[in-house]
This record gives structure tokens, C-alpha cells and sequence, in this order.
């Protein structure tokens, strides 16, 4: 079971409590439509937002990061190095790339997916080993989660994106209803149910106890 | 209703609400959105036109004629634009007139990162800057009630940061669509020969000093009195950089950029202790400031390059009111996953073959830019839109003969209509020999796919004329122009090292559908395969840089002992190859066959 310490959001005496969330991973992955929900249900459950992202160059298979924060008040759509509570973190390598952004007591889900870069399948470069490990010893609050198992369970690896923000979604202040109505209004029709078996699957998800 | 929007989809909104009905443009990151989600107001004659300068002209004759009129652009588009830009200011408007500059600090998606405040002031119109998607929605609207009062072309600036960040806007009013009455005859105004223009330019600076009196009192330029021992000046998304750091220090925000309150500023300057002014990019604002005499501090502490940050910004104005992030020094060496050309691209044969025949290739912009990179590594300039067909009849005047077999320009279709249209006029009228290779993949892949003349549909779907490359390009005096198919790497190869040698100009039409262009892309009937015993090793293929196409070390080598040891062998993902057989056509050995499985 995950410790929770406090629910993310929720106010809780510090007026002005800003929470930061990270969503990176590769071009491809669905990053985008995760971070959308997300600030679409907290909108929703009546919080200020922003968020965060670059498109362009940025083609397939490039790395994807999208920022959202939400509070009372927010004022930067940028998080501050060491200021990120939460990383969902879409593909392993991708994960070490955005380090800065985090603080000791960050949370860490970390889909365990690799997706080689070109440098990497060209023999040029290596991928990192043991990145779960290497994350858990410097961030305690490192979780290790089967993404595309959990979203092939719920019928369609494509919603991996969804099972991800039904991991993260348990940590944060937003109930149930809020989450499975926003992805009733902002997915296409034929999609809805899929996403919604895989959003409920992830939020139910316990990490495997890896040591 | 309150909406998450993107400053894009924001700007689109206000535009809406501000009662626009004719909006012009061509794409650009960042500001690309701002035209796409103008289309679902079905009210607004949206189109593409071919270049930016073509989009302010169409922009200006709606407004002569009683419309109001956006016109949208990325912050290169508007050097294009410029020269009607720098006179639209003399004749004034009748519909209000924006135009929209979408400025790129640290060039995610751009050659250049110049900072377009500085049109303003060459202009002499006035620029708003909205730090956020309220703000950018909002001053959509207030810009064109400015362009109408005062009787000018008005400018909105944004960022990428601002074009592509999502915060709450709440919708306002929408006001009715003027009816436009056609233009009105006003020689005087609108004729711009010496005598008049010598007139309309003492209204010009009139009309400047009238905004300058105006910005005093404008709502959007504002102080928020806190402690006054540190003042800061800023706009846009610095502002809200700026608000996260120094949460104790006055502000003076501006929404307008130019001309500035200089009576605000100077009253500001005397109530706090020390002023800094944050902007990005020039120091635009501070050396205005300082020539009012008024001591600040802006880029002795916080760069001109690149974009900003609140951390970049913490780190150079010193004392941050909080404990200051603590940044790992060293990092491990992560691989990078930089842009690439997509597996099964059309242009990959085309920059393949160029390799092979080392000339010197003066390019574009667009995708096929990236075939600068190893191991294509066959593009040798890049610009701006349309200079490489102009570059490469500059090297063969300068080299003469030398010239012949060794000098080629790329160009995208959209960029062609863009901007190479006249180089290759000149090219054919000044006796070049250059070969010109047009990469039709059938429309403005970039940005993300939209159409131009070269495809014949509007941006509204409706369907048009599709240019025939052979009749214009005979038309500019052009007498050999091939197609070719550039998934045929044998065809590909021999048609351009022919043209490179042809002693006059000639275009090359490489014609094939980008892989993401749903309308005209058929995907192909099989995925590829290497057998890994017949791979020799000989990496042939991974010369195509494909990213489907990968490496396998073989570490053991005590294996089969007779036999010539190999490094490794080549693997084809087959997640992503989509089955061009290029790689195929290069391997010397047969070892890639399309593979029986189905895509």
C-alpha cells in the first residue's frame, strides 16, 4: 500500500498550497490527453489551473513533458526545480531526464516501460539499467507500476495514459465522480468505456512490493 | 462556463467574441492554433494564404472594407510581412486590424529567436501582450477596439510559453459582427505615393503621441502596490514568473509594450527603491526606461537568450524570497530522443541519394530540415522559407562551371508556394543551372498538415485549384521538370545525379504523400524483416537513419569459427516500420524481405 501523507489538493491549512505535477514520457504515449483530463476534472472541482507543455518539433518519439499546477491561486504554468510533488512518469528513461524538478519527498509513479531512444537502438549509446532502483534509493516514494499490463486487462494497451491517471488520481483530492464525468465529456464516444474500465483498474492498482 | 484554453485557443476565442469575420494566416508554431480553432466559429472566413505577407494584405483590404480583421503569424512570418506592415500604419484601418506575432524564446520550433516588440516601435503601432489565456482572450478584444479608436493596425504579441500553456478563461460578450460596407474611396488616406504618405506620416506620429497619452490610463498597464523597497516592470509570462519569486514586491505589469506610460513608469520609479524590469529576450523595455533617465536593473543579471524561467529568473535577481532549489549538479548521461524523420518518410530517398552523390544541398525549412543530422547528413543550409533555391544560384554564379553536378536545392511544397516561387523565377530568368527538388508529400507537414495551393482544399475543406508543378514551373521558364517516385531509390538516384548535370535549371518533383497525411496516404502492403543470418553486418541501412532500424551488438565472437566474425546485425522494429523497402532496396544482400505478416 502506498503511504499517503496527505492528500495532494486538499486544503489542509497552508492557504496558499500550489501542487505540482509532472507527466513525461515519449511522444506518442498519450501524455498530452492525460494531463488534459486532468486539468479538465480539477477545473471541474473548482481549483485554479495551469499547464504546460511545448508542441511542435517535438514529433513522434521525442520526449514529452507536461506541467500542470493547481491551487487557490497559480500564477506560473512552470514548476520550479525541487518544487514537483507528483511525476507520472509514462516510460522508464524518461523519468531521469526531468530529476531536477523533484524534491526528496516527491512521488514517483513510474511505468515500467522502455521505449529505446534512436541512439540507443543504433548501438551508439546505452539505456540506463536499473532505473527503479536507482530512482527508490533517492526518492523513497518511487512507485513501480505495470502500465500496459493493467491497461491490456482492461482491453486496449492504447489506454495506457488513463491507467496512469487512475494511479496517480488516488492521490489526489478530486472523488471519483469528478474523474469518470470529466472523461465522459472530453473522450470520443466509441472510447469512453475502455478508458473508464482502465482508469478504475488504475486507480485500484496496488505497486508490486519490488524491493 | 469556464474553460481550460491554451492562449491559442484563447486568442481565437477573443477574436470571436470581438466579432471578427475574417482571419488570415499561415501556419507557424507556435501560432498555428489560433487559425485551426478559428474554424469552428463558422461565422469567420478563415483561409491559409501562401505566405504571411499575402495574409496581412488580405487582412487590410477586409478591414478597408469594414471588417474586422485577424491576421496570424509566428514571429519569422512577420519579417515576410513586413513590408506592408511598415506602411499599413499611414493609411489606417475602417474594420479593426490585428495582427497576431507569435514569438518563440528558445527556438523549440524556429531558426531564429528575434524579439518582435521591436515591430511595434519600427512600425509605429501599438502592441499588447497578455501574460495569460484570460488576458490573451481579453486583449484580443481591447486590440481591436484600439485599432478602431485610434485608427491603426494593432499588434498582439505572444510567447510560446503563453501560445501553449492552458489556464481558466471565463467567456465575455460577444459582440456583433460589423456589417462591413465596402470600402470607401479616401485617396488621400489610402494612396500611398510621396505627397500623401508625407501627410499620413505626421499623423502616424501624432497618432503615437495620442497612444502614449492613452497608455497612462489604459486598465491593462497597472501598478500592485507591496513592499516598495524592490519594484519590478515586467509583461507577459514573466510576469507570472515573477509573482511566483518576489511575492512581497510591487509590481508595475504591463499589458501594453509599446508605447509605454513613460508618467506611470516615472511615478513608479519614485516610490520604490530598486527597480528591475524582467523581459525576455532584448532588453526592449529597460532601454526605453533608461532613456527616461530612470536607473533599473535588467540584463546585467538575467540573460537575453533563451527562454525564461521562475528559476532562471531566482538565480539572477539574487535574494529569492524562498529557500532556493537545490539543482543536482552533475548529470548522468541520458540519450537524447531528438526529432527525427518519421520511419517510411518520402524524403528519406530523396536526402539518401543526395548523400551518395555529395552535392551541396542549400535547404529549407520543414521537416526534411533534419536531414542535416547524421547519417543522412545531406542538407547544408537552412535559413529561412525560400532561401535555398536563391542560395544555390548564388554558389553556381560564384563557382561558374565548377558549379555543374555539385549543387542542388531542397524545398518543401508549402514552402515553395511560400517563398520559392520567385527564386526559381530568377534562377530560370538569369541563365542559372541549378536543380531545384520540390518535396511534394501533399501538404504542410510541419505544422501538423494543412492544405495550400499545391492540394487544392481549402481550410474549410472546400474544394479548389491544385497547381499543376508542370505548367507553372514552364510558365517561370523552366524547361525540364521530372517527377519521381522517392520510395524508388534506383529512379531517385539516377534522375538527380542527370538534373545536377543538366548545364540549365530544372525541378524535380518528389511526389509522395507524407506517412501522416490521412487523406492521401496508403499505408503499404508490408512490414520489412532482416534475416539475421544472411545480415552481413555491413550497416548499409542504418545509413537510411530510419528509426524503425536498429543495431544488435553480437558480444560473443568465439561463434562459429571459420566464418568471418561480425559486429552485429541490423534489426527493423516491426512496431515501427510501415514497409517503404528502403531499406530493402540498400541491402546488398538480400537479407530484407517484406515479411509475410499483414500489417
Amino acid at each position: 500500500m502506498i503511504q499517503q501523507k496527505r492528500q495532494h489538493g486538499k486544503p489542509s491549512g497552508e492557504n496558499n498550497t500550489v501542487t505540482n505535477v509532472l507527466f513525461v514520457g515519449v511522444g506518442g504515449q498519450g501524455t498530452l490527453v492525460a494531463s488534459k483530463i486532468m486539468v479538465e476534472a480539477l477545473l471541474k472541482a473548482g481549483f485554479d489551473v495551469k499547464k504546460s507543455e511545448i508542441h511542435g518539433m517535438a514529433q513522434r518519439g521525442g520526449s514529452v513533458i507536461s506541467q500542470v499546477r493547481f491551487g487557490p491561486v497559480v500564477y506560473s504554468p512552470l514548476i520550479r526545480y525541487g518544487e514537483g510533488d507528483i511525476m507520472v512518469s509514462f516510460e522508464q528513461l524518461e523519468a531521469l531526464r526531468y530529476l531536477d524538478y523533484l524534491h526528496r519527498d516527491s512521488l514517483i509513479f513510474l511505468n515500467d516501460q522502455k521505449i529505446l531512444p534512436p541512439s540507443v537502438s543504433m548501438g551508439i549509446e546505452v539505456y540506463p539499467e536499473n532505473i527503479f532502483t536507482t530512482l527508490k534509493s533517492r526518492f523513497k516514494n518511487t512507485f513501480l507500476i505495470e502500465g500496459l499490463q493493467v491497461a491490456q486487462n482492461a482491453g486496449n494497451a492504447r489506454v495506457l495514459n488513463i491507467v496512469l491517471l487512475g494511479v496517480l488520481s488516488r492521490h489526489l483530492a478530486l472523488d471519483e465522480k469528478t474523474w469518470i464525468e470529466t472523461l465522459r465529456e472530453k473522450l470520443p464516444p466509441s472510447l469512453i468505456d475502455v478508458n473508464v474500465r482502465g482508469f478504475l483498474l488504475g486507480r485500484e492498482y496496488e505497486p508490486a512490493a519490488v524491493s | 462556463m469556464k474553460q481550460m484554453l491554451s492562449g491559442n485557443e484563447a486568442i481565437a476565442r477573443g477574436a470571436y467574441e470581438a466579432g471578427v469575420t475574417v482571419s488570415t494566416g499561415y501556419p507557424g508554431t507556435p501560432s498555428t492554433e489560433i487559425m485551426e480553432s478559428l474554424l469552428q466559429f463558422k461565422e469567420i472566413a478563415v483561409e491559409w494564404c501562401p505566405n504571411e505577407k499575402v495574409a496581412l494584405e488580405v487582412g487590410s483590404g477586409a478591414s478597408l472594407a469594414g471588417a474586422r480583421a485577424l491576421v496570424v503569424m509566428k514571429h519569422v512570418g512577420v519579417n515576410v510581412a513586413a513590408d506592408p506592415l511598415l506602411t499599413l500604419p499611414y493609411i489606417g484601418v475602417k474594420g479593426g486590424l490585428v495582427l497576431v506575432t507569435a514569438d518563440d524564446p528558445n527556438m523549440y520550433s524556429s531558426q531564429n529567436e528575434q524579439d518582435n516588440r521591436h515591430y511595434a516601435r519600427f512600425a509605429k503601432v501599438p502592441m499588447l501582450e497578455p501574460s495569460d489565456s484570460q488576458e490573451a482572450k481579453d486583449f484580443v478584444k481591447i486590440a481591436f477596439s484600439l485599432s478602431e479608436r485610434f485608427d491603426t493596425l494593432t499588434m498582439l504579441r505572444t510567447t510560446t510559453r503563453i501560445s501553449h500553456s492552458e489556464s481558466i478563461v471565463r467567456p465575455g460578450r460577444i459582440q456583433k459582427a460589423s456589417t462591413a460596407s465596402g470600402p470607401l474611396k479616401n485617396p488621400q488616406k489610402h494612396v500611398m505615393v510621396p505627397v500623401n504618405a508625407r501627410d499620413r506620416h505626421r499623423q502616424v506620429e501624432k497618432r503615437m503621441r495620442r497612444l502614449a497619452a492613452f497608455a497612462e490610463s489604459f486598465p491593462a498597464n497597472r501598478i500592485e502596490w507591496n513592499k516598495k523597497d524592490r519594484g519590478i516592470i515586467t509583461s507577459g509570462t514573466c510576469y507570472q514568473y515573477a509573482k511566483e519569486i518576489f511575492t512581497d514586491a510591487s509590481f508595475l505589469k504591463l499589458g501594453m509594450v509599446y508605447p509605454l506610460p513613460v508618467k506611470m513608469i516615472e511615478y513608479f520609479a519614485r516610490q520604490v527603491k530598486n527597480i528591475y524590469v524582467i523581459e525576455e529576450l532584448d532588453p526592449f523595455l529597460e532601454e526605453q526606461i533608461r532613456s527616461l533617465g530612470i536607473k533599473v536593473l535588467g540584463k546585467s543579471l538575467l540573460p537575453v537568450c533563451g527562454e525564461y524561467n521562475p528559476d532562471i529568473i531566482a538565480e539572477g535577481i539574487k535574494d529569492d524570497s524562498r529557500p532556493k532549489a537545490k539543482r543536482k549538479g552533475k548529470k548522468a548521461s541520458i540519450p537524447d530522443r531528438p526529432p527525427n524523420l518519421c520511419p517510411g518518410c518520402p524524403h528519406r530517398g530523396i536526402f539518401y541519394s543526395l548523400n551518395k552523390l555529395k552535392v551541396f544541398v542549400t535547404g529549407d525549412i520543414g521537416c526534411y530540415t533534419l536531414a542535416y543530422m547524421p547519417p543522412l547528413h545531406s542538407l547544408d543550409t537552412c535559413v529561412c522559407m525560400g532561401a535555398g533555391i536563391g542560395q544555390a544560384h548564388g554558389v553556381e554564379q560564384a563557382i561558374k562551371g565548377d558549379a555543374l553536378g555539385k549543387v542542388a536545392a531542397v524545398i518543401g511544397d508549402s514552402t515553395f508556394f511560400h517563398s520559392g516561387i520567385t527564386g526559381l523565377l530568377n534562377s530560370a530568368y538569369n541563365r542559372g543551372i541549378s536543380t531545384v527538388i520540390i518535396l511534394d508529400n501533399r501538404f504542410t507537414a510541419m505544422t501538423g498538415g494543412q492544405d495550400h495551393p499545391g492540394t487544392g482544399i481549402t481550410m474549410r475543406g472546400e474544394q479548389s485549384h491544385a497547381i499543376d508543378y508542370f505548367q507553372f514551373c514552364h510558365a517561370l521558364g523552366v524547361r525540364t521538370v521530372r517527377k519521381v517516385d522517392p520510395y524508388n531509390l534506383e529512379e531517385v538516384f539516377m534522375t538527380i545525379k542527370e538534373e545536377v548535370n543538366r548545364p540549365e535549371v530544372s525541378v524535380i518533383i518528389s511526389e509522395a504523400p507524407c506517412i501522416l497525411n490521412r487523406r492521401e496516404y496508403t499505408p503499404f502492403p508490408f512490414r520489412y524483416e532482416i534475416a539475421a543470418a544472411a545480415c552481413t553486418g555491413c550497416r548499409r541501412c542504418l545509413k537510411l537513419g530510419c528509426p524503425a532500424i536498429g543495431w544488435k551488438e553480437i558480444r560473443s565472437r568465439d561463434e562459429k569459427k571459420g566464418k568471418k566474425l561480425k559486429a552485429g546485425v541490423a534489426e527493423i522494429d516491426p512496431l515501427l516500420c510501415i514497409g517503404c523497402s528502403m531499406c530493402s532496396q540498400v541491402c546488398n544482400e538480400a537479407a530484407i524481405t517484406a515479411s509475410s505478416g499483414k500489417r
